[in-house]
């Protein structure tokens, strides 16, 4: 299963909400406001180790985070494609 | 068509946008095409269950009264995720519709296996 969150963690629940549900295999795609919490130094860097996760490119770079150190593997939207067609499902919490 | 797996994942409280009555028109006609269709709710979804609601008190189209009427669409189970009651303060007496509580665990398990997962 692949797990697509588009919301800040520090903002809204849709993150911690999608973390207390992970399986074993499972993958983690942050996207749009969730990148933010790929941030190696941030509060979420903890609760993501050791997890399957990848943050898109664009998005990163769209707020001027790419640059900085990330918890997260860097995709593009190549890769966020690659992502949804190698998971057999894929799960948005939106 | 292949019969999947799909399922409902209601997540937001009723009312505040109309994604309940939306996912109720979706999984009615997911059920029609005869796919195995399950409904699951957690965290703020677990409200849209509550019994006694009055939509009408607030100027909404009623719509909680069809969780009572899904056995007619062969949706047998509305999950519930017995941890987000309990951090709500609810139980299952105060759910309309006969549902099957699921712990987190299990929940998470249900979703891992739906060949489909649509958010609500």
């Amino acid at each position: 299963m692949l797990h697509i969150v588009n919301k800040s963690p520090y903002a809204d629940r849709a993150l911690d909400a999608c973390l207390a549900r992970l399986t074993e295999g499972a993958a983690l795609l942050l996207i749009e406001d969730a990148v933010v919490a790929a941030l190696a130094d941030g509060a979420y860097a903890a609760k993501l180790k050791g997890l399957d996760v990848y943050a898109l490119g664009p998005d990163l770079e769209a707020r001027g985070l790419a640059a900085k150190p990330l918890c997260a593997q860097v995709v593009d939207h190549a890769g966020f494609v690659d992502l949804c067609v190698t998971h057999p499902a894929s799960h948005s919490w939106f | 068509m292949a019969h999947k797996k799909i399922l409902f994942v209601a997540r937001k409280a009723p009312y505040g946008q109309s994604r309940a009555p939306e996912m109720l028109d979706a999984l009615m006609v997911a059920a029609a095409f005869d796919q195995q269709v399950h409904l699951a709710f957690l965290d703020d979804g677990v409200f849209q269950l509550v019994k006694g609601q009055s939509a009408e008190a607030i100027g909404h189209k009623p719509f909680a009264h069809a969780f009572e009427e899904l056995d007619d669409y062969d949706i047998e189970h509305l999950w519930v995720e017995r941890e987000s009651l309990a951090e709500r303060g609810l139980s299952e007496s105060d759910l309309m519709a006969a549902v099957t509580l699921l712990d987190r665990a299990e929940m998470a398990q249900a979703m891992a296996e739906a060949d489909l997962v649509v958010s609500a």
